[in-house]
């Protein structure tokens, strides 16, 4: 019998395998179609202070093994979360991981504050959405901006804080270093890679906002590779994530060095994908005699 | 919902670029109703994300999915053979108003183009129930598939853009040409033709249900990448924006902004 228990950032889940945000929902309209209580955690769809209204459609497209969407983060806002979707998760046997989205850093505050004393068991802080804009600011790609919202979120916080890095930088393991010194108990990535795609017979943009955030499977070598930079340049631990199909895919990012793994656009494709890779991984561990699923964290080797 | 592999008992073109697609999959099958959809899933795995279908038809069996060949993942589908099977999730959205309160009123109801399939499960459905049915169907030429195939459920009025068959012009033409009485209207058919519905029974004060198309990615209400614009705050996100596979794709037409 095979050990895929983890333990990230002090939370100990039943195997390493998440949701990635904005791709379940908060798991309600997936759990007719999967079983929630297989998962490791769910990773909920991003939530701010208020109520936020997204961009206009299109908002999707697909391309090549991968979709773009500038979905522009619509959702309820805290005070539904926590009145429909929380609970409603909570009677499942999953951890969960929020992910909580804001403009400023007092809406990141705002909500972190309110989730205070909610049955959440980590919090991950989206400070790379390309398809928001921040007052031209983008948390996400500056360093010390990095290194500034995730301590005074670190401040406010009861529960462990991932931040979500954006892979849209020259040097991930540089942003990496700074959510480390900004305290962050643990980070994950990649978020989407900003994309654009046009259709040639209208000679339109395909997406209302122009430009979206590329996911799939045709991002996951990127993944793997920007996995493997930050887990050499610090010591929290990773929750990967870019174009997870398979149970390969999501041991890659694990020798790669992620703790924990995250199934995002392919659960479009496949609605019961995340149960495909806890079985796969199940199997490879089965047939190459691996008793603990911590033994391949990182386990590259040249 | 369920997520089910379907066997194909048929599959033909009926008309330019219009297939005729029979699955065998009893657990959607059963519990579908008019003005839902499936999603189709592509077997090449570089498409990743699934194509919705209107369901034209259903028994306790089977799917009759009658749908336009619109790029390379619905191409796929056209090549599928009687015995191949096909994975779908179904039956998705909230379908057309229960029939049962329709007993004895004039529904009319609209199809243009591909958005006419649906409209024939529709037909059957809401005649079985004993509303007094009208189908108005729009072609752009005299290609009219599937419409031999409603008048055994009430009058059918066609028109056509180049007014080769019935009225020449649009639905709506059709219907003022006929002196069309509708005590509702039901629709599907492409944005032009929805939104002069809306206007339409705005003005005259007739309950109107239309059916909508959007660019999905999930198809079950999780991604948000679907929406319309609504009146009054959505159920989900509260900020006027309904998810077209999850809310709808069927709304009251003046609870949307589009």
């Amino acid at each position: 019998m095979v050990n895929t228990e983890v333990t990230f950032c002090g939370v100990t889940m039943k195997n390493p395998v998440t949701t990635a945000s904005g791709t379940f929902g908060s798991g309600m309209e997936y759990s007719e179609l999967t079983d929630l209580n297989a998962l490791g955690a769910v990773t909920t769809k991003g939530v701010a202070n208020v109520p936020w209204q997204g961009n206009d459609t299109p908002r999707v497209a697909e391309t090549p093994s991968g979709m773009l969407n500038a979905i522009g983060l619509q959702n309820p806002g805290i005070d539904v979360f926590l009145e429909r979707d929380l609970p409603f998760l909570r009677q499942y046997e999953t951890k969960i991981i929020v992910n909580v989205c804001g403009h400023t850093e007092e809406e990141y505050l705002a909500v972190v504050e309110r989730l205070a004393e909610a049955p959440a068991d980590l919090l991950e802080i989206n400070i790379s959405c390309p398809n928001v804009k921040a007052g031209g600011i983008s948390f996400g790609t500056d360093p010390k901006g990095v290194e500034a919202i995730t301590s005074s979120i670190k401040k406010k916080a009861k529960q462990p804080v991932i931040m979500k890095l954006s892979p849209n930088v020259t040097s991930i393991a540089e942003i990496a270093r700074a959510a480390e010194s900004g305290g962050a108990d643990g980070i994950s990535l990649i978020n989407t890679i900003t994309g654009m795609k046009i259709d040639v017979e209208r000679r339109r943009f395909a997406l209302s906002n122009r430009t979206g955030g590329l996911s799939g499977p045709a991002i996951h070598p990127v993944a793997v590779r920007m996995v493997y930079e930050a887990a050499q340049a610090v010591r929290v631990p990773i929750l990967g994530m870019g174009g997870v199909r398979t149970a390969e895919d999501a041991l890659e990012l694990i020798l790669a060095g992620a703790t924990m793994v995250a199934v995002g656009t392919t659960n479009f494709a496949n609605p019961h994908a995340t149960l495909d890779v806890i079985d796969g991984i199940r199997a490879y561990m089965e047939r190459n005699q691996v008793q603990n699923l911590t033994e391949l964290i990182g386990a590259v080797s040249a | 919902m369920t997520e089910t592999n379907g066997s194909i008992t048929a599959n033909k073109e009926i008309a330019e670029g219009i297939f005729d697609m029979k699955v065998k999959a009893p657990e959607a099958a059963s519990c579908a109703k008019p003005g839902q959809f499936v999603s189709l899933y592509s077997t090449d795995q570089s498409r990743l994300l699934p194509r919705p279908i209107s369901i034209c038809n259903a028994n306790d069996q089977t799917l009759r999915l009658v749908y336009r060949v619109a790029g390379a993942g619905t191409k796929e589908f056209s090549e599928k053979r009687a015995g191949e099977t096909i994975r779908l999730v179904g039956p998705l959205g909230n379908g057309f108003p229960e029939a049962a309160g329709f007993a004895g009123k004039r529904v009319f109801l609209f199809g243009g183009g591909i958005g006419i399939p649906p409209m024939l499960y529709a037909a059957g459905v809401y005649a079985a129930a004993g509303a007094g049915v009208t189908a108005v169907l729009g072609y752009r030429d005299q290609n009219t598939f599937l419409a031999n195939e409603f008048s055994p459920f009430g009058e059918v009025l066609l028109a056509t853009e180049d007014g080769s068959v019935g009225t020449k012009g649009n639905v709506l033409d059709a219907y003022r040409e006929a002196k069309g009485e509708a005590d509702v209207m039901m629709a599907c058919g492409p944005l032009p033709m929805l939104r002069a519905l809306q206007q339409f029974s705005r003005e005259n004060g007739i309950p109107c249900f239309l059916s909508l198309e959007e660019k999905m990615a999930c198809a079950v209400g999780a991604c948000l990448g679907c929406v319309v614009k609504t009146v009054k705050e959505d159920a989900h996100s509260h900020v006027k924006n309904a998810r077209v596979c999850k809310d709808g794709p069927v709304f009251l037409a003046e609870e949307i902004v589009f």
